[in-house]
């Protein structure tokens, strides 16, 4: 019985995640989601994109961006399956999911970002 | 005489009311913290779409240009509006939950709310402008 739990360690993660995309996904939402494409703004063009995005300091950024923000959804939207559908027996299906889901995230952010031309 | 008394393993059935799986329809409050804990699928929604974007940019220019076209579609633009509110509801409740995850103390009195709360705020509107400052080209 005496194993220690590792719900602390991914309560950091929910709420680092948390911290994360409250600080930067709105900005990026709207410009990308909503002023870039019914253009109220111009967006970047492709090359100034690559030459942004070829900068180590966005890719560290663009890569905590993939990966803190999906733990937080993971945590979170655990505990609302949860709650929310009273789904407390499919445990460790849903476990699985959604941390699953966020490590197959970070994953395919660092490929991604690894391979930038 | 023994000391210990006897347990036996017999428990009394717990008494526990069902609870509906749509109690949080009822009551405003319950409506808003379930709208709450949902906004961390935008937040997951928003990640899919950056690694798309990402992938499209790996792929090169012709895949970029098709993304972009992607996003203008009328379902696409309808998702990040939603998305849009649904994650700024998240900023906003996260920043305000700041004060009462810290309680802290100077000198013994506890530092009010707002001056918890304000910091979180004006570190978002730097780290926006800074965002929107270099995605526009810095002009």
């Amino acid at each position: 019985m005496g194993k220690r739990s590792n719900e602390p360690f991914l309560w950091a993660l929910f709420s680092s995640g948390g911290v994360v995309a409250a600080l930067l996904i709105p900005v990026l939402l709207f410009l990308y989601g909503l002023a870039f494409p019914l253009g109220w703004l111009e967006a970047p063009s492709y090359q100034s994109t690559l030459a942004l995005v070829r900068h180590p300091l966005t890719r560290l950024v663009l890569f905590v961006l993939c990966s803190l923000p999906l733990f937080h959804w993971a945590h979170r939207f655990r505990f609302t399956l949860y709650d929310g559908l009273q789904i407390k027996h499919l445990n460790e299906v849903i476990n699985v999911l959604c941390y699953g889901g966020a490590i197959i995230g970070t994953a395919l952010g660092g490929y991604l970002l690894w391979n930038i031309p | 005489m023994n000391q210990t008394p006897a347990y036996t393993e017999r428990h009394p059935r717990w008494y526990r009311t069902r609870v509906s799986t749509y109690w949080w329809t009822g009551q405003w409050s319950y409506f808003k913290f379930t709208l709450r804990e949902l906004t961390s699928l935008s937040v997951a929604y928003f990640v899919i779409i950056l690694l798309l974007q990402l992938r499209a940019l790996v792929r090169g220019p012709e895949a970029y240009a098709q993304f972009q076209e992607w996003l203008k579609t009328p379902l696409m633009i309808a998702l990040n509006a939603v998305g849009l509110f649904f994650v700024l509801f998240h900023t906003i409740t996260w920043f305000n939950l700041a004060p009462k995850a810290m309680v802290i103390r100077v000198r013994g009195k506890r530092v009010p709310n707002l001056m918890i709360a304000a910091p979180n705020y004006v570190a978002w509107l730097v780290i926006s402008a800074a965002v929107a400052w270099v995605l526009l080209g810095g002009r």
